[in-house]
């Protein structure tokens, strides 16, 4: 049995599904990030002045890049897979002897693609309003690479326990939206006082933000080995999560 | 021996207690055309289920082509082909992507994949509709599309739940001729349905499953064989008086005939009696046959009786054959 068949089967299906659907998957978030740089940049970033050594609009960049890699890897995640379980063509893989890592391993470099290409898109619109600066590309490519796998993750395990479309919205409306806009997007959490301070160091998405704009601008209220290891220990975590639970047929074998 | 599939002791318990199999074993030979049949909720799909890994097993070991499924499940799982009951798969897909993918899942290269999807589209008739979303397909078209799917990666095993349900009477005789010519092939086909002309038509072996358990597990031939007694009606010619039918149905003292109306007559035959009799006493009559059938489908009224006895002792397949060999 070839395996890397299986695996680009599962992922072709996948950036075929969001492509299929753009208008829904890719424009959104351009938009809405369109948005956020006319109100939060130029409306309201002119009278903040500047944080952490930079204009207002530039210190969020990184912040909004990684908020729609955020969203984008977990919704991609979360509805793709629930919709396969609601139609039951996830019955397809099931009979099929494709490994366990092999589907997840799919799904979530389905949620990869399309987070990453939303960050693309989302760093070509931000460009339309502010000059992007590079302080290390790598550190760059790999916080996205990671915190989109992350996300593909978390959505996934949520898909697998969903049992209605209800389901999967409710982790982004109270756990992933509140988390993401309290870790640091639009402010450096250096403002806060001490004991929000270390409350925000339990924020995983802290972590993930920093580690991305120090990528773009070289300043990061946490320590960039901390960061990485924050977020390949959410990895190792929630894969193990994952293929548990696939492997006993949770939500998916009766 | 090894069979293509060798089902022991298996049983299925639900969360909630309910048991939907109960120690069944079954056992299907290589090359077999194999009816699986039972009233509603008799354990056909669950059992179905445990054999594609669908369903989790409580008890009880199933091999498929020697391949254990608790420790070969990949290797068990190639060799199957399964068109499910329910419509299973994504409508908003193409249907050269949903083949072209499932092959994919059985490591089948996009190429040969392709080439597979253009051959079964067009012996089953769905070519024209190859990029189309599977959404816009009728309901016999997609059951068509079902068996082209389980066959993308050519499994030397086709299970079937009920593939014809719904789908009109032209439709089911194309889908007999393709299955038999799957099986002419040397694939095994497990087939489930409701239509038991549909099981008594095409299959060479069957088991019937109610309440769990297997109540029947012998060949068809053997099976129709234990019919007592078969009823048929015969079509007189418009015009033969009533009374002429009653006569002769009196007269006879060695078949029953019952006469229906002025052109209808029912024989039921024993064993014991055969059809040419029957046309003898009909021709020394002088009573003119347009036509005749069967009254009801054979196997029905086995079915029927099997599945209203409470289950009686298991009796496998070599143990039938054993006995007639006796």
């Amino acid at each position: 049995m070839n395996n890397s068949i299986a695996l680009k089967s599962i992922l072709t299906k996948e950036i075929q599904r969001f492509m299929r659907i753009w208008v829904q998957t890719l424009v959104p978030p351009a938009i809405t990030i369109s948005l956020y740089f006319v109100i939060f940049g130029s409306l309201i970033g002119s009278r903040i002045g500047e944080m952490g050594g930079f204009d207002y609009m530039s210190f969020i960049v990184p912040g909004l890049i990684m908020m729609s890699v955020i969203t984008n890897s977990y919704s991609n995640v979360a509805s793709s897979f629930f919709s396969a379980k609601w139609q039951r063509n996830v019955e397809e893989m099931l009979v099929a002897p494709v490994p366990n890592w092999v589907i997840v391993a799919g799904y979530v470099g389905g949620g990869m693609c399309r987070g990453i290409l939303v960050g693309l898109i989302v760093t070509l619109v931000s460009l339309l309003f502010v000059d992007i600066q590079l302080h290390n590309i790598w550190v760059i490519i790999a916080t996205v690479t990671l915190t989109s796998a992350t996300f593909a993750l978390g959505g996934l395990i949520n898909a697998i326990f969903a049992g209605s479309f209800d389901d999967i919205s409710i982790i982004p409306t109270f756990i992933l939206t509140p988390l993401t806009y309290l870790g640091g997007v639009f402010y450096s959490i250096s403002l806060l006082p001490d004991f929000w301070q270390g409350v925000s160091q339990a924020n995983p998405i802290v972590y993930m933000v920093n580690a991305f704009r120090y990528g773009f601008l070289g300043i990061s209220d946490v320590s960039l080995v901390t960061a990485f290891a924050v977020i390949i220990f959410f990895i190792v975590t929630l894969f193990t999560i994952a293929m548990t639970l696939i492997s006993k047929g949770i939500g998916l074998r009766s | 021996m090894t069979y293509a599939l060798e089902i022991s002791a298996l049983e299925k318990t639900y969360k909630g207690g309910f048991q939907a199999l109960k120690g069944i074993d079954l056992t299907v030979s290589k090359g077999d055309f194999f009816a699986l049949l039972g009233p509603n909720g008799a354990g056909k799909s669950t059992s179905i289920g445990v054999i594609t890994s669908l369903v989790n097993k409580t008890g009880g070991q199933v091999k498929v082509f020697g391949y254990d499924i608790d420790t070969d499940l990949e290797k068990a799982k190639s060799f199957i082909g399964l068109v499910p009951q329910e419509f299973n798969f994504s409508q908003f897909e193409p249907l050269m992507n949903i083949l072209v993918n499932q092959a994919g899942y059985y490591g089948v290269s996009k190429s040969l994949a392709t080439e597979r999807a253009e051959k079964y589209l067009k012996q089953l008739e769905l070519w024209d509709k190859r990029d189309e979303p599977a959404r816009a397909l009728s309901g016999g078209m997609k059951r068509r599309l079902m068996i082209a799917r389980a066959l993308m990666h050519e499994p030397q095993m086709l299970i079937l739940d009920e593939p014809t349900a719904g789908v009109d009477i032209e439709l089911r005789r194309s889908m007999w001729d393709f299955l038999r010519e799957l099986n002419k092939q040397g694939i095994t086909i497990i087939l489930t349905t409701h239509y038991l002309e549909e099981a008594e038509m095409l299959c060479r072996n069957i088991a019937i499953i109610d309440g769990g358990e297997i109540v029947e597990d012998t060949s068809m031939k053997k099976l129709l064989a234990q019919l007592d007694v078969e009823t048929f009606i015969f079509d007189m010619k418009v015009g033969t008086s009533l009374s002429e039918l009653d006569s002769f149905a009196a007269q006879s003292s060695t078949i029953n005939y019952r006469v229906v109306d002025d052109h209808t007559l029912e024989v039921d035959l024993n064993k014991s009696q055969n059809l040419n009799q029957v046309f003898e006493q009909i021709n020394a009559a002088n009573i003119e046959v347009l036509s005749m059938r069967n009254k009801s489908n054979r196997l029905e009224a086995l079915f029927v009786s099997l599945i209203n006895k409470k289950p009686k002792t298991k009796q496998t397949k070599q143990q039938a054959v054993a006995e007639d060999a006796k």
